[in-house]
């Protein structure tokens, strides 16, 4: 597999950590219910198809990235840096 | 009709005119009192174990894809019970047991060989870590011996002693581990469940899942609609797919772990082998392939083929641990999808849905545990109440923390 | 006359003068040099061949055909094909260290001195024991193994399992290390092309000239595919010629790269490939620093899959009889390498290119005695060379049978109106029709589709970036190979952005490709192979169908159809066509197998490249190594990291007695140690603080500057991650370590945390690891010492610089340092840090500073030694399955703050009372040894399950205390201090009564650390 880092260009994935599904939101303070927290470390969709997930370019950049990737072909449909997608998830919470 | 060898030589003389299908081809009936979804080792074992010890015939098995086809016919095939938390060894050990006996309780030579799995540490640490599990084990009734590096070399001579980046210090052995004949275990418990009554439907994939007043009533399948009073999910690898037909996120991840087999050779290695210094584990089949693997590839995947970055990983570990194995060559490699659980063990448990139940999470050690599987989850279904073996894989453990994390990695399951 | 020749040549050929006998080389033709003569043995038995012969082509020059004995049956074989696709073939190459088994004699190239054997036969191969398998052949039937052997249970280890193995197996693997070394490369470009025949000649051809970087990989010593093995034209040029030619500019091409001799065996996920290219393997041993084998691990923008067709044998009795050969083959064989494999030859053909192998057996001086076609009707013109030869013309018959003992004599036809008659000859031709390799472009699961037209499966959905051309997509037909090669390249140029411009149609000799399958010819007496290697008859497919193994993978499995070396690369289909026949399916609805990587058998070495041996991993030295290694260090492992273990001296004999010296020597006066393998990471910024303290579970807001201050680093599941040092050296800079096993993890945390969950952090880090050399100085004089070596300026007195200060200084006269007063060992002690330039210069000033006060060197289990005294946890307890609580930490953990894990540390089950935790242990009697992994019995309790009350997990020899000492994970352990428990290890017969107790054993009230 490659990934097209933003920063570093098409890299092998022998570069890059997996850590996984980056759509769960990490329940915020001191007023997380244990069980959002429970959701938030433990549950997954686990689909099969497209997937958002976090890699980190380890023997890189040191970028986490979101890569969208379809889970059954690994056919690649966007890579983002996470910090932005992290940012951009936080803009819109903050929306009232 | 019974195998034995009075049978094979009297077919021998008839021309093989007389044998049958192994087990029956079924078309799926209106309605089972239980359905087991997933024609693997899991759920051919679960019927098997229903019929033969509660007495529920009324069963079927429905199968995606034919019998077998999923992880029972992909993985390396070692068997084995040198765990190391309370809630895992004694339901290996179970399983341990009901492999030894497996081939006079359903009459199919299943080639359960116990011919040893070694374990080898390098570092004191190591050494210590295999202590501690392997006087788990003795406390627990389980044999285990600590070797040290003379006893290793004395039974694996042809390993890198000498000139090795991680020496071999020795190694956990348990003589009672070894290895099976993947998918004779698959027939085996399909002609035997077959035989016993139960309904073997294959091409039959369930699309979904039927309640009424939050009890399961039966799953709507590529072959029609099948009535059900319980149904069993035992489809490792694609659980999150049949749970998500009932609103239910599980605890697991679907991952990729590549196995390998080389040419055939003539007898080299007699135990199962694992390297402690990298992912590599190796062992000879009967018909003389070298068995072996590595890490899973460590991302999602329900694409069952592995990439080079873990090939190159897995064929470096052999070559560290064997440098004899340069010249011998890789035959095949294949991928297999599974249940990599948050905690590295499995579930098998009722789920908050009546009549519904689950079995999954068995990250890569499926395989050992398929006869103390079928067992166990047969039981939780008949009594709607897990066995003590069981007790402990339940699907609520996340959230009370008795999560049982052998290798102490934490809520990733790529890392265990 | 030909049966009595053979006999006589391959039985006991002449050891004394076989320079010049191979009787059946043809005086003239093939791309081969008679004029180098090449000996060589095969099973001892001296023969010659010459350069350009493989050793299948040799052994066929000196009438060798039998050459090897099948899995199950022993049955003698002989060589089926000239390529990779061969079954029966199979010898062991060289000898000693280098013996390959199971290697294919059709691709091994024959060098000076080659020795080869025949494999699974005894004693010999003419005469094998084992072949009274062959009578046992009814009994033997598929499956058979599953319903028996089971009675009684204990003899399928002791009697049936291993009598099996002994008879499994093929060859025999060398009992050494490899000698040989392997090669990696890694390479990139915009077009690949996969085959060098004729299509992808053509295609590298038209993707070079328009400019594009091309890689061209192909197996055999030299590209041109069965342009080497025909005899065609094209245009006005002799095949050969025109493949010479186009090789000849493909070379003249700068970013045009050839690799012959190189196998693609697999394709992966976005446009990577890998090949093995053989260097060596066609001399006797690698020239000096040369590898054995290269490993080509490609990504490449286009790929063009040229990889040709692999030619189907007829299922019918006997048809596994050395002589029995792949029409194509023989004609590679006259063709290509001068080699007649038999005088008299037969063909049996459902094909029109079946019928090529008679001009081409005329030309090169053999008889055609009979053209078998099943067909009944042939296209005008197609006998003609058959006619003029003098061959019986024979339509709509079969063979059903053969003859000889065992190299074929004779074969049995069977007419239309089921006549038999027998035909004497040696070498029958087998044409059944072609199968496109559709391997390659299947390893990325698409499912190869059936193509009525050829019968025969063909590329369904492609890998993405790959298109097929020539046979490879089932145009068998030259004309259309070589178009359509010259299309595909041009076209996947132009991909990658390059003009190119197609040349005009190829013009070749008449051909055709008509073609009716015959999936089995009718019953005859012998058994009827499918797949030859495993000894798979028609029968057997029978049998599977008969017991409900009928689908494709479980036809496979019971029978072992195609899990042979070949993976039945010649027997998939007639499979597949028999299973049809059985089930009134369409073929194609039996389905095809899943093609796996690689497509032929790759070596485990060349797969690996340099990673064995020391070098299976990289080796990490401290700064301080070079030092440690000069003064005799027993050194450890510690991940990538070599660590100094101890520092024995002249006279100590044992590691506990040195163990003891530097513990004792830290304690009284002073040592050094290297900590440099710790993580250190900086971390800068106004929000620095902020990231700490969601980091880490304990609080960090009121750290000062100019402070350390111990750190614990949770999961998210509530469980330690890690725990090491945070120091606030300016206002908005920190630098935080971690331990040694966890430093990338750690970093990699840090990153995680900043980058995605606290995004608007204004905060920037890295790992300084390499870049600070550490060394830990510690006891009485650690004070004394360090103000030897520290710019005078530095004030490091206890009350300028307490406890868990610090501060950067300079050392030697304006060196930047970094000192911390932080104590692993329980003494006065400092950690000071220069740049890792420095590092070697400031260890060897440190022990001379520290010299007069007889200054110790000391190593990691010193180390361990001194912080199981204190009671410190290290990895051995921050194992990934212990909570703070369980450590003893708990009450560091930070209330008033949000941080990773700190929810879920809170679960029921990691708050019982009754969960292990942290405890020291002493032998009740102090003579007794306790080792790490002892689990915690009761005293007069019987091991059980219920009785398994914690472990053991680090222990040390205390100088202090004179005896063994130990921390240990306890239930409810806090409450037990002073219990008597039992320490038990039967692993290694240890059974000690230890007593329990607060996990600290020296200086409890901690005032070492604070003079």
């Amino acid at each position: 597999m490659r990934i097209d880092c933003p920063c570093c260009g098409l890299r092998d994935n022998g570069e890059f950590t997996y850590l996984g599904d980056a759509s769960p939101a990490r329940p915020d303070g001191m007023d997380a219910s244990p069980a959002a927290m429970l959701d938030y470390v433990y549950r997954r969709d686990n689909p099969a198809g497209p997937h958002r997930e976090l890699w980190y370019h380890g023997a890189g950049c040191r970028s986490w990235l979101v890569v969208t990737r379809d889970t059954r072909t690994h056919d690649i449909a966007e890579v983002a840096f996470a910090r932005d997608a992290a940012r951009a998830r936080d803009a819109e919470k903050a929306v009232p | 009709m019974r195998y034995s060898l009075l049978s094979v030589l009297q077919q021998a003389f008839k021309g093989q005119r007389d044998w049958t299908p192994q087990w029956r081809d079924a078309a799926p009936k209106a309605s089972y009192d239980v359905i087991i979804v997933g024609g693997g080792g899991h759920g051919l074992a679960t019927a098997y174990y229903l019929a033969e010890q509660h007495g529920i015939r009324n069963v079927a098995v429905l199968e995606r894809s034919h019998v077998g086809s999923g992880n029972i016919g992909r993985n390396t095939t070692i068997v084995r019970s040198n765990y190391l938390l309370p809630g895992n060894v004694p339901f290996y050990e179970k399983s341990m047991q009901l492999w030894e006996r497996l081939e006079q309780d359903i009459n199919y030579n299943a080639m359960v060989s116990q011919r040893g799995v070694l374990n080898l540490y390098h570092t004191d640490g190591q050494r210590d870590a295999y202590a501690r599990r392997g006087n788990g084990m003795r406390i627990n009734g389980i044999d285990a011996e600590l070797l040290d590096q003379d006893q290793v070399r004395a039974m694996v001579p042809f390993l890198d002693f000498d000139n090795a980046r991680f020496p071999i210090q020795g190694g956990l052995l348990q003589r009672r581990g070894g290895t099976v004949r993947h998918d004779a275990v698959a027939w085996g418990y399909a002609r035997a469940a077959s035989d016993r009554g139960v309904d073997i439907i294959q091409n039959c994939a369930v699309t979904g899942i039927r309640r009424e007043n939050g009890r399961v009533v039966g799953v709507d399948t590529t072959r029609g609609y099948i009535g059900a009073k319980k149904v069993g999910l035992a489809v490792a690898g694609a659980s999150s797919q049949l749970a998500a037909m009932v609103d239910m996120r599980l605890p697991i991840e679907s991952h990729v772990l590549t196995a390998f087999v080389s040419e055939g050779l003539k007898p080299l290695i007699d135990t199962v082998v694992t390297f402690g210094a990298g992912h590599f584990y190796v062992s000879q089949s009967d018909k003389g392939g070298l068995v072996f693997g590595g890490d899973i590839d460590g991302y999602n995947s329900y694409a069952s083929r592995g990439n080079l970055a873990t090939i190159e990983d897995v064929m470096e570990g052999g070559m560290a641990l064997w440098p004899g194995l340069g010249r011998l060559r890789v035959l095949r490699h294949w991928g297999g999808v599974m249940d990599m659980s948050m905690d590295g063990s499995p579930i098998i448990d009722k789920t908050h849905i009546e009549g519904l139940y689950l079995n999954a999470g068995w990250c890569y050690g499926g395989f050992k545990a398929t006869p103390a599987s079928g067992f166990c989850f047969a039981h939780t279904i008949a009594n709607d109440a897990p066995h003590a073996l069981n007790a402990a894989f339940r699907l609520d453990r996340f959230a009370t923390g008795a999560v049982i994390d052998e290798k102490g990695v934490g809520a990733q399951p790529n890392l265990h | 006359m030909s049966l009595a020749l053979d006999r006589a040549t391959s039985a006991a050929a002449p050891a004394t003068s076989p320079a010049t006998l191979q009787p059946f080389r043809t005086a003239a033709g093939g791309l081969i040099d008679r004029s180098q003569p090449l000996p060589f043995t095969f099973d001892g038995h001296a023969y010659t061949g010459v350069a350009g012969d493989t050793l299948a082509s040799a052994l066929l020059a000196n009438g060798v055909r039998l050459v090897g004995r099948s899995f199950k049956y022993h049955r003698p074989r002989g060589i089926l094909s000239a390529g990779s696709e061969e079954p029966n073939a199979l010898v062991e190459l060289r000898t000693g260290a280098r013996r390959e088994p199971n290697t294919r004699a059709t691709v091994a190239e024959l060098y000076e001195g080659l020795e080869t054997a025949s494999q699974n036969r005894w004693p010999s191969l003419r005469y094998d024991a084992l072949s009274i398998n062959a009578l046992a052949a009814p009994v033997f039937a598929a499956g058979f193994y599953y319903k028996t052997f089971m009675w009684p249970a204990s003899f399928w280890e002791k009697l049936y399992e291993p009598l099996i193995r002994r008879a499994a197996g093929l060859g025999r693997a060398a009992e050494a290390p490899d000698p040989d070394h392997y090669d990696r490369m890694h390479a990139h470009c915009d077009v690949l092309v996969i085959g060098g025949g004729p299509a992808g000649l053509a295609a590298a051809l038209a993707a070079g000239r328009a400019g594009a970087r091309v890689i061209l990989v192909d197996e055999e010593a030299t590209p041109g595919g069965r342009l080497l093995a025909e005899r065609r034209t094209i245009g006005a040029l002799a095949g050969t010629t025109w493949a010479g030619d186009a090789i000849g500019e493909l070379r003249a091409m700068p970013d045009v790269r050839i690799l012959s001799r190189t196998t693609l065996f697999g394709v992966y996920d976005h446009g990577q490939y890998g090949a093995i290219e053989r260097v060596s393997d066609h001399v006797a041993v690698p020239e000096e620093h040369a590898p054995r084998q290269r490993y080509w691990r490609i990504a490449a923008k286009r790929a063009i899959l040229a990889a040709g067709a692999i030619e189907r044998p007829h299922v019918f009795g006997g048809n596994d009889r050395p002589g029995v050969m792949l029409a194509g083959a023989v004609r590679a064989y006259i063709n290509k390498y001068g080699v007649l494999p038999g005088r008299e030859f037969a063909v049996f053909t459902t094909s029109d290119d079946g019928w090529r192998t008679v001009a081409d057996a005329v030309a090169a001086g053999a008889r055609v005695v009979a053209v078998i076609d099943s067909r009944f009707e042939v296209r005008a013109g197609l006998t003609q060379a058959a006619v003029a030869a003098g061959a019986r013309i024979m339509l709509g018959a079969q063979v059903i049978d053969t003859a000889g003992r065992p190299e074929l004599a004779a074969i049995t036809v069977m007419s239309d109106a089921g006549r038999t008659e027998t035909i004497r000859c040696d070498c029958l031709a087998m044409a059944n029709g072609w199968n496109p390799i559709v391997h390659l472009d299947s390893h990325l699961s698409r499912k190869p589709v059936w193509d009525a037209r050829i019968s025969a499966f063909v590329p369904g959905g492609l890998p993405g970036g790959m298109t097929a051309v020539g046979a490879a997509k089932g145009q068998f037909l030259l004309s259309d190979c070589l178009d359509g090669g010259a299309r595909a390249g041009a076209a996947a140029a132009a991909d990658c952005g390059f003009a190119a411009v197609s040349p005009p149609p190829y013009t070749t000799d008449p051909e055709s490709d008509a073609h009716e399958p015959l999936w089995r010819a009718r019953a005859g007496r012998g058994k009827a192979f499918v797949d030859f290697q495993n000894d798979v008859a028609a029968t057997d497919i029978e049998l599977a169908h008969r017991e409900g193994f009928r689908a494709v993978e479980h036809l496979k499995r019971y029978t072992t159809l195609g899990m042979a070396t070949d993976q039945g690369k010649t027997s998939n289909m007639a499979g597949l066509g028999i299973m049809a026949e059985l089930t009134g399916q369409p073929l194609p609805q039996v389905g095809t197998t899943v093609f796996r990587p690689p497509f032929t058998p790759v070596a485990i070495g060349a797969l690996a490249g340099h990673h064995r041996g020391q070098d299976f991993r990289a080796t990490r030295h401290t700064p301080s190594h070079g030092w440690a290694e000069a003064n005799g260090a027993v050194f450890v492992t510690s991940g990538q990291w070599l660590r100094a273990a101890y520092f024995p001296q002249t006279g100590e004999t044992d590691w506990l007695e040195t163990v003891r010296r530097e513990v004792s020597t830290v304690r009284s006066a002073v040592g050094i140690c290297d900590v440099s393998t710790f993580g250190k990471i900086d971390i800068q910024g106004r929000d620095a603080i902020k990231l700490i303290d969601k980091v880490c579970a304990n609080a960090f807001a009121s750290l000062p500057v100019g402070k350390a201050r111990y750190a614990i680093v949770l999961r998210e599941d509530g469980f330690v991650m890690d725990d090491g040092t945070v120091t606030r050296l300016g206002d908005t800079h920190f630098v935080m370590t971690a331990s040694t096993a966890n430093a990338a993890r750690v970093m990699q945390h840090l990153e995680y945390a900043h980058q995605w969950l606290y995004p608007h952090l204004d905060v920037q880090m890295t790992s300084v690891s390499e870049q600070w050399a550490q060394f830990a100085i510690a006891g009485p004089h650690a004070r004394d010492t360090l103000r030897r070596i520290i710019d005078p300026a530095v004030d490091i007195s206890n009350e300028a610089f307490p406890f868990l200060a610090a501060a950067a200084i300079t050392v030697g006269g304006g060196i930047a340092a970094r000192l911390f007063r932080i104590s692993f060992s329980g003494e006065l002690a400092y950690e000071l840090a220069v740049p890792a330039g420095y590092g070697d210069a400031a260890w060897r000033a440190i022990l001379n500073a520290g010299a007069s006060y007889g200054i110790t060197p000391y190593g990691t289990e010193a180390l361990s030694v001194m912080r199981i005294e204190k009671g410190h946890v290290a990895t051995a307890e921050i194992n990934g399955q212990t909570t703070a609580r369980d450590l003893g930490l708990g009450g560091m953990m930070a209330k008033k703050k949000d941080f990773i894990g700190r929810l879920m540390k809170e679960r029921p089950a990691l708050i019982e009372p009754e969960r292990p935790i942290v405890v020291g242990v002493r032998p009740v009697d102090p003579n007794d040894r306790i080792r790490a992994g002892s689990h915690f019995i009761g005293v007069d309790v019987t091991p059980g399950p219920e009785a398994d009350e914690g472990y053991l997990t680090s222990v040390a020899f205390s100088p202090v205390l004179g005896q063994w000492i130990g921390i240990g994970l306890l239930k409810n352990g806090a409450q037990r201090h002073g219990e008597r428990v039992r320490a038990y290890d039967p692993v290694r017969n240890g059974d000690v009564v230890v007593e329990i107790c607060a996990p600290c054993f020296v200086d409890p009230k901690e005032e070492k650390l604070r003079v």
